[in-house]
């Protein structure tokens, strides 16, 4: 080990260079290495602010459709950063393959290693390691695939208008989280075979208009098929049911409802692993830079600039601060992290009663198994320990609406661990977090309306919005949509209709 | 194993799509916003572009989401004094229970506003949208009074400094072509000639044929390499002109009547058309001056503050202001090195006395020395009397004077169009 101290620092200026970058990322991808991350090959890109601006307003992308709403967010990302209200984010990282990273030009030779750590190690190792990532998406299509969606759109709005296919677009975003399958998944298709399969479905349903609109009089109208419901069951896909069942949609329209809801699905896993994914790479950008200190790749000043901005982006203000703005997934992901190698190689007492199995064990294995299996909601559960509650001085709040009181439910003490532990990953269940709307019914018979239900989770009603997304719903589906909200004892207690109906009508 | 790229020259403007998406989406909002900068910016600072602020519940894009009310549970980090068990009021406006979904996100339905920077092109092209008018048109003006050298395509005679080598190089190759058209040609049929010969068995044809063949070509090659590679018929030069520019300084007076019977809504079409005229003449002179001068029955030199919100009542005499603007003329700027620009804009309100007057002095002390003097007469009105004494000094100094008559807003630009029609074209 002493042999290597004595090694020649990589830089000393904060200026970078190319060679400058080679060389980091040579260090700390062997770095990387000896700690057994496994991750895709690297692309980094140097961009500008100004490229990283359009990076960001494309929700990340390097290319994506066209669309208004991109263009808001660049807008706004414009004058923020303009006013310095705000900085931009060092890095961007693409879940792909090869994993594309965004360097900005501005950045020190300093930032510039960090974010090599953060995102070509860290994310790149969860995008390729994490069981979601795995499952969900296709990181060696996805690039394919935008290029796919943005030619069509392009397409699109030559054939039938740029208005046409907006208000289209308008309406599916409105829908975009509700354009994921939670729990089953096809087989990832790659873009090529992607084509095929959309010219071979615009034909297909050219040809036989859905069988649920089939005027043909049935053989036999029993009694019991009018009870039957369509779908049969709860639909929670909204985007896929009504891409394969609006009677109305042009077959040009059903395929972009379709880009839409791919790409919701591509990014739904980022969404899950918030608090690991970020967790993860700061914890490796951390320990990887500490390890090229230790061995004297990197100077002190490094170091100090390093752990400046290090310590800036795991800060979490306390709640009654006016900062802030909800738990920082960086805090909370990067202490988890730590605190898990910290249980396997010191244990305490309580950490042994609370997690006999990883404590004292081999925490590169046992890390590199919690960011392979967990989301954020299981993780939490698996692996907050009562230390870090303490550590991070949390208490649980209830909002009851029928009472008149806020309420402490738990603190960070013997009694609270527990409940603590069960409401922060029941905070980061997206199930939880957005309601829960599926597809009930379709009259298929009568009227052709859309039948929506919303499973209502603690008593939460739903937003004031509720009404102009369902416009949205109904330019989609182009018949009568209804909403109902429905307590847990299957009581409706609350309809929306779109177009507006009178409100007394009770529901058939 | 890595690959870095450098990306700093890709494109960058990739969200200008986007960007011009938005823009066209929000047009009625935007229009709105520039016509409230124009009501509310001074003249001089009006072409700047611009902030627009939307109200964000225009532009959010709805989704699903909890709204208020049922049972939530939340954990916050930071715990200083409660134990389990407390309660406590809910804090004021709404920082407790349903806040906190992760980070804040920028598209809620706050109440805030949405406001983002609209460039100086897109703030002119939304302005003179209300207008008709995509861009204006640049053009000159008369009475230029320094040149610049501008490139003007290439010449046969030249310095030779000024060579353009591919130019040349390109003539030469023409004529190296041209000239030797006629050879080449026969050199083509004698060498088919002579592969016909070379053809046919060896014993048929002579070989002084051949040879004799083979002669001519070699003499006709050697001729058309006699041709020179470069002549002086082919040199080529840079040709440069010289191009009067106007001259660099402009003042533009504004005058206008601020008497009781200008109302708000004449005072803002006026001042409309005062920033067309200096945004016409911005894009002429490097440096502009601006001269306020306004006037009930007494003129005042004034601020631009002043100028268009200062409220006055009284009579009317215009002749005070041109009086004034002849006085300052005078004092403060020589017509040899200025080029000195009028805009009058008045209801047609006028003492009667007065217009003759007017015309008078118009005539013998300002005309003379301005470039142009243009007199809008903003009225739903019949014409008053100074309408019909100006028409006079129309007809006297038809170059120098022009008036024109707007009854409302989208009249401007047709007007100011209408007023320096005839100048550019004399320019042009």
């Amino acid at each position: 080990m002493s042999a290597t101290k004595k090694r020649k620092p990589i830089s000393t200026g904060s200026e970078w260079t190319f060679d400058l970058i080679e060389d980091y990322d040579r260090e700390i991808g062997r770095v990387a290495k000896n700690f057994g991350l496994d991750t895709y090959p690297n692309q980094i890109e140097v961009i500008t602010s100004e490229q990283m601006m359009d990076a960001y307003a494309s929700i990340g992308m390097p290319l994506n459709y066209s669309h208004w709403s991109f263009g808001k967010q660049f807008v706004d990302t414009e004058q923020n950063y303009k006013r310095g209200r705000m900085g931009l984010a060092y890095e961007i990282v693409i879940n792909s393959n090869p994993c594309i990273a965004y360097l900005m030009e501005e950045n020190t030779i300093t930032m510039q290693a960090l974010v090599i750590a953060h995102a070509c190690y860290g994310h790149n190792s969860f995008f390729k390691g994490n069981y979601l990532f795995q499952t969900w998406t296709d990181a060696s299509a996805i690039i394919d695939y935008l290029l796919f969606a943005k030619n069509y759109i392009s397409q699109c709005e030559e054939r039938y208008g740029v208005d046409e296919v907006e208000q289209l677009l308008d309406s599916c975003h409105a829908l975009m989280n509700y354009g994921v399958n939670r729990y089953k998944r096809p087989r990832p298709l790659t873009a090529a075979e992607e084509r095929e399969r959309q010219m071979a479905r615009e034909e297909y349903i050219q040809r036989h208009l859905n069988d649920l609109w089939n005027t043909i009089p049935r053989k036999e109208v029993s009694e019991e098929a009018m009870v039957v419901r369509y779908p049969k069951e709860p639909e929670e896909n909204l985007l896929y049911f009504i891409e394969k069942n609006a009677p109305l949609l042009e077959p040009w329209q059903r395929e972009v409802i379709r880009i839409v809801r791919k790409i919701a699905q591509y990014f739904y896993p980022q969404k899950q692993t918030q608090v690991m994914n970020e967790g993860w790479a700061t914890f490796w950008h951390y320990t990887l830079l500490h390890q090229l200190y230790d061995e004297g790749l990197v100077t002190d000043g490094f170091m100090m600039e390093f752990l400046h901005s290090h310590s800036s982006v795991i800060y979490q203000p306390p709640f009654d601060s006016p900062y802030f703005s909800g738990i920082n997934p960086y805090t909370l992901g990067f202490h988890m992290m730590s605190d898990i190698r910290r249980i396997c190689e010191k244990p305490t007492d309580e950490d042994r009663e609370w997690f006999p199995d990883i404590a004292g064990s081999n925490w590169i294995e046992t890390l590199d198994k919690a960011m392979r299996n967990y989301k954020d909601e299981s993780f939490i559960m698996q692996f907050l320990s009562p230390r870090l509650m303490r550590e991070l001085r949390l208490f649980a709040i209830l909002d009851d609406a029928e009472r008149p009181t806020l309420r402490v439910d738990a603190i960070h003490d013997e009694m609270g661990y527990r409940r603590l532990r069960e409401e922060l990953s029941a905070q980061y269940n997206l199930g939880n977090r957005e309601p829960n709307i599926q597809v009930y019914n379709v009259n298929v018979r009568g009227d052709r309306s859309l039948t929506l239900r919303h499973y209502m989770h603690n008593g939460q009603p739903l937003g004031d919005t509720t009404d102009e997304v369902l416009k949205h719903v109904h330019r989609l589906w182009g018949f009568d949509v209804l909403l109902e909200s429905v307590t847990p004892k299957n009581e409706v207690i609350h309809a929306y209709h779109c177009p507006p109906r009178e409100s007394t009508i009770e529901l058939a | 194993m890595s690959y870095i790229i450098d990306r700093r020259l890709n494109a960058k403007k990739k969200s200008t799509v986007n960007r011009q998406r938005f823009l066209r989406r929000y047009k009625q909002h935007i229009k709105r916003a520039v016509e409230e900068a124009i009501h509310d910016r001074s003249i001089s600072d009006i072409e700047r572009g611009g902030e627009v602020t939307i109200p964000r519940r225009d532009i959010s894009e709805p989704v699903f989401h909890h709204g208020k009310g049922g049972k939530n549970t939340r954990i916050y980090p930071g715990n200083k004094e409660f134990v389990t068990g407390d309660e406590f009021q809910r804090p004021e406006g709404g920082g407790g229970g349903g806040a906190g979904q992760g980070k804040a996100s920028n598209q809620g339905e706050g109440e805030d506003n949405f406001t983002f920077s609209i460039s100086q092109e897109e703030f002119l092209d939304f302005m003179f949208e209300d207008l008709e008018l995509p861009y204006l048109v640049r053009k000159q003006l008369k009475d230029a009074t320094s040149f610049e050298t501008r490139r003007a395509g290439f010449s046969t005679s030249g310095s030779p400094e000024k060579l353009h080598i591919v130019r040349s190089l390109r003539a030469a190759h023409a004529r190296r072509i041209a000239l030797g058209r006629e050879d080449r040609k026969e050199i083509r049929e004698l060498r088919k000639q002579l592969w016909a010969l070379e053809a046919l068995p060896t014993g048929e044809v002579s070989q002084e044929e051949m040879q004799a063949l083979r002669d001519k070509i070699a003499e006709l090659d050697k001729k058309a390499r006699r041709l020179p590679f470069i002549d002086d018929f082919d040199l080529r030069y840079n040709n440069l002109i010289r191009v009067p520019v106007p001259s660099s300084k402009a003042v533009m007076f504004c005058v206008m009547d601020v008497s009781g019977s200008m109302t708000q809504t004449i005072k803002d079409i006026a001042k409309r058309f005062f920033i067309l005229l200096y945004l016409f003449l911005e894009r002429n002179y490097k440096q502009i001056e601006l001269v306020f001068v306004r006037h009930h029955t007494h003129a005042k030199e004034v601020d631009e503050q002043e100028f268009f919100y200062s409220r006055e009542t009284g009579g009317t005499i215009v002749s005070s202001a041109l009086q004034l603007t002849a006085d300052i003329i005078d004092a403060r700027y020589s017509p040899a090195d200025w080029n000195i620009y009028v805009a009058q804009a008045s209801d047609g309100d006028n003492w009667d006395g007065d217009s003759a007057t007017c015309s008078d002095l118009l005539m013998k002390r300002i005309l003379k020395k301005v470039q142009y003097f243009a007199y809008v007469e903003i009225t739903t009105g019949p014409h008053q009397n100074l309408w019909y004494e100006y028409e006079h000094v129309h007809q006297a100094f038809p170059d120098e004077f022009s008036m024109q008559h707007i009854t409302d807003a989208s009249e401007i630009y047709p007007v100011f169009r209408k007023l320096f029609e005839k100048r550019t074209e004399g320019a042009a």
